[in-house]
């Protein structure tokens, strides 16, 4: 006797909790053979300023919390994400992959995570220094944190390409609101999952799912999105980076008609994670 | 014979509880006679474009006056560019990019920056006077600061040339190509030593374009350039007001924009290279905050406070223009402010005893103008020492606003003179509060005895750089630049160096 299975309603993963897009929309998802899979949710605007305000109140606890902390979390998430490869494999496949190459998507995510944690306790190590003024005062550079970070992820390697760009940017204290894929939402959501097990506080990263369209002038323009990172089409580009003008907002975009391998070591480094930082200078006097 | 008890009797000025110390009054007592420095700037009538390693003419032809501040008088006429200038001086960049400067090992790169360094210390003080005269800022800042922070600039730069692969760890680095720099008139001689040296050192060739109203030092490294025997090219200077700049902004040859200049400018900057892949660096406007603490060694915060928001007549990006102070000594200090800026003497740059100069042009006098009316109708309270002003000249006398909320113009917007803005706090976290509000992060001081408390303060502030119980202080290895919408990247350091190269 066969028994009919219960499917997940899939949420979005924001302030630490499961939610629906507040305007009620949702777009379905079919799977590679073109079945209906299940409703996701289509944020709006008011969804991502949400998910700022989130950010906004995760931020000071993270970005204080010791790098061993962090990095001990980050790999947390590593963990988590590994228990349940087989799931998230799955997920994946649903937008066409081969179970082979899901499987490895996984796995290149999973070590990405365990990368960064390492970085967590090391890279202000190799950015910061002391500096030797020629006067009487002892002077070091240190980085801190930007803020909220934007994070539009490209179509393809919808988990893989999405954790490389918040990794990097969570590893050094900052929160991120990002924007997953659109034809290929389902990984996030169960990410979000995952996330919601790993020890990081709610409102660190939160995920949105919907159309970019109605997202990037958002983004664009939102004055408590200190950086942009992602990928994003010529036009994007244009009007994130008008947007960002009126702000001062940082960019740091990679085309999506040249895209990194995110496989490839070079999509991990110590510059994405100093692409999320600001250095700081502190002046000192020597004396008694 | 006096007694141990007996010594106590005594009294000093230190040691009157609730009364401030007697007010000396130098004004009444002391006839200063006037002490021009004398040296002569070496000026030239007429200054033309740098292309290409030559002094060129402008192809329309045209040239603007550049006046002196401090009297009205022309200094010189200078070259005014058109775009068609601005394309010339971006090929020359291109050619001695490709063709020569990309080419040359690090260690020979270095030699000329070295050699920019010496020489400018050669003339450091005919330069110094040059830049007094075409700026207004006193001849003891230019000639103890400007000028020899610049001629560091390039020393410090020169030795990087050769070890850039220390630069970004486990990384190589290699230059982006031609850069584009506009620069502003408060440090005219300084902000060409930051733009040009790391660029040069990383093995970019500029084109770069320094204030209209100041010019002329500039035009003078120039001279410099070519008895160091700087390939042709390498660097450009082009001359002109707002529509040069925005030639060498949109041209197409660079590959990455410096800019240094207004909030508001950076702006239109960003707008107008949207949809570009030229990098930029922003260091743009600030309203720093000065929080003094009841425990802060008072005489020093004052003599701080002076500095923060007085050097160079408040023409100064990271200005402390915003003081905070501890309430339980907030009348102390303000009492303090006004008994020294009393004997502050406001005149005549070129007087080594000068402390306040001209302002740089009319047209900024009369922005500081109507900003203090602002805060006198929103109700602040006004302080100004009734110093004499020359009667030709564009000056305005160190002003003090107490009194201030956080609401208020001159608590909010930058003003780029000589006036303070004071409020007051209570407890450390307001003072991070009340500094961190605005959408401005160049600069913050801290004035306290307890080190644990700096850190604290240094860590909330959202600012690039913190100077704690100092104000003002600068370096070519310590890096400056700002947060929010006080732009980004920074200069100097090596961290100044990661924004003049790529990866690879």
């Amino acid at each position: 006797m066969s028994r009919l299975p219960i499917t997940k309603t899939p949420k979005v993963y924001v302030g630490g909790a499961f939610i629906r897009s507040e305007s009620a929309r949702v777009f379905p998802l079919k799977d590679a053979a073109g079945n209906f899979f299940a409703n996701i949710p289509q944020c709006t605007r008011k969804d991502l300023r949400n998910a700022v305000e989130a950010a906004a109140k995760a931020g000071p606890g993270w970005a204080k919390r010791t790098a061993y902390n962090r990095g001990q979390i980050i790999y947390r998430l590593g963990e988590m994400i590994e228990a349940r490869a087989g799931e998230m494999a799955e997920a994946i496949a649903l937008g066409g992959a081969s179970k082979v190459a899901a499987a490895k998507e996984v796995a290149a995510t999973v070590d990405r995570l365990i990368y960064y944690a390492g970085w967590a306790d090391k890279y202000e190590q190799l950015l910061g220094n002391v500096n030797p003024v020629a006067a009487p005062y002892f002077n070091f550079t240190v980085t801190e944190p930007m803020g909220i970070i934007g994070v539009l992820a490209p179509e393809q390697a919808p988990l893989l390409a999405l954790v490389s760009l918040f990794a990097p940017a969570i590893t050094s204290g900052n929160t991120v609101v990002a924007l997953a894929s659109t034809s290929q939402p389902y990984p996030a959501i169960l990410l979000g999952e995952m996330l919601a097990t790993s020890d990081l506080p709610g409102g660190v990263v939160n995920l949105l799912t919907g159309y970019r369209k109605e997202m990037v002038p958002t983004f664009a323009t939102h004055t408590h999105l200190r950086a942009l990172v992602g990928a994003a089409n010529a036009d994007e580009r244009k009007a994130l980076a008008l947007g960002a003008a009126d702000s001062v907002k940082r960019l740091h975009l990679v085309k999506t008609e040249e895209l990194p391998d995110w496989y490839a070591d070079s999509a991990q480094s110590l510059e994405a994670v100093r692409s999320t930082l600001e250095f700081k200078t502190t002046w000192h006097p020597i004396g008694a | 014979m006096p007694t141990l008890a007996s010594e106590k009797k005594t009294t000093r000025p230190s040691a009157r509880p609730g009364r401030p110390a007697p007010e000396l009054i130098f004004g009444d007592l002391w006839e200063f006679d006037p002490a021009p420095e004398t040296a002569d700037p070496k000026l030239k009538a007429r200054y033309e474009l740098f292309i290409n390693g030559e002094f060129v003419a402008p192809k329309s032809g045209k040239y603007f006056d550049s006046v002196n501040p401090a009297n009205e008088q022309k200094l010189a006429e200078i070259a005014l560019a058109s775009a068609a200038d601005v394309d010339a001086a971006y090929q020359a960049a291109k050619a001695a990019y490709d063709n020569v400067w990309s080419k040359l090992p690090g260690r020979e790169r270095a030699k000329y920056l070295f050699r920019i360094a010496r020489l400018l210390q050669d003339r450091a003080r005919e330069f110094a006077v040059a830049e007094t005269l075409d700026g207004g800022k006193p001849i003891k800042e230019s000639r103890d600061f400007d000028v020899p922070m610049a001629a560091a600039h390039f020393f410090y730069h020169a030795g990087w040339a050769d070890k850039l692969d220390y630069v970004a760890p486990g990384r190589r680095v290699a230059p982006l190509g031609v850069v584009g720099q506009v620069i502003p008139w408060n440090f005219p001689l300084l902000m060409l030593a930051w733009k040009l040296a790391p660029a040069l050192a990383m093995g970019n060739t500029v084109v770069l374009k320094p204030a209209e109203t100041t010019s002329i030092t500039c035009l003078k490294l120039a001279e410099i350039l070519q008895d160091a025997g700087l390939p042709p090219g390498v660097v450009n200077f082009v001359t002109g007001a707002g529509e040069v700049g925005a030639a060498v902004m949109n041209h197409p040859i660079p590959a990455k924009i410096a800019f240094t200049g207004s909030t508001e400018v950076g702006k239109i900057i960003m707008r107008s290279l949207a949809g570009t892949d030229k990098k930029m660096t922003m260091e743009l406007g600030g309203k720093a905050a000065n929080i003094v603490f009841d425990d802060a060694p008072l005489d020093q915060a004052v003599e701080g406070i002076v500095n923060g928001i007085f050097f160079n007549q408040g023409h100064v990006c990271c200005a402390g223009s915003r003081l905070l102070v501890h309430e339980p000594v907030a009348k102390e200090v303000l009492a303090k402010l006004k008994n020294r800026i009393k004997v502050l003497r406001v005149g005549d740059p070129i007087d080594k005893n000068t402390d306040i100069g001209a302002i740089n042009s009319k047209e900024q006098l009369g922005k500081i103008t109507s900003l203090v009316a602002s805060g006198v109708k929103e109700g602040a309270e006004m302080f100004q020492p009734a110093c004499k002003l020359p009667t030709k000249g564009f000056y305005f006398r160190p002003t003090i606003f107490s009194g201030v909320s956080m609401s208020h113009r001159v608590a909010r917007e930058e003003i780029f003179g000589p006036v303070l803005s004071i409020l007051t706090f209570r407890t450390v976290d307001e003072a991070i509060e009340k500094a961190n509000n605005t959408a401005y992060g160049l600069s913050a001081g801290v004035w306290t005895d307890k080190g644990s408390r700096i850190l604290k303060m240094s860590t909330e502030l959202k600012a690039g750089v913190v100077w704690a119980n100092t104000y003002n202080k600068f370096d070519p290895t310590s890096p400056f630049g700002g947060y929010k919408e006080s732009g980004f990247g920074r200069e100097g350091g090596r961290q100044g160096l990661l924004d003049y190269c790529k990866l690879v």
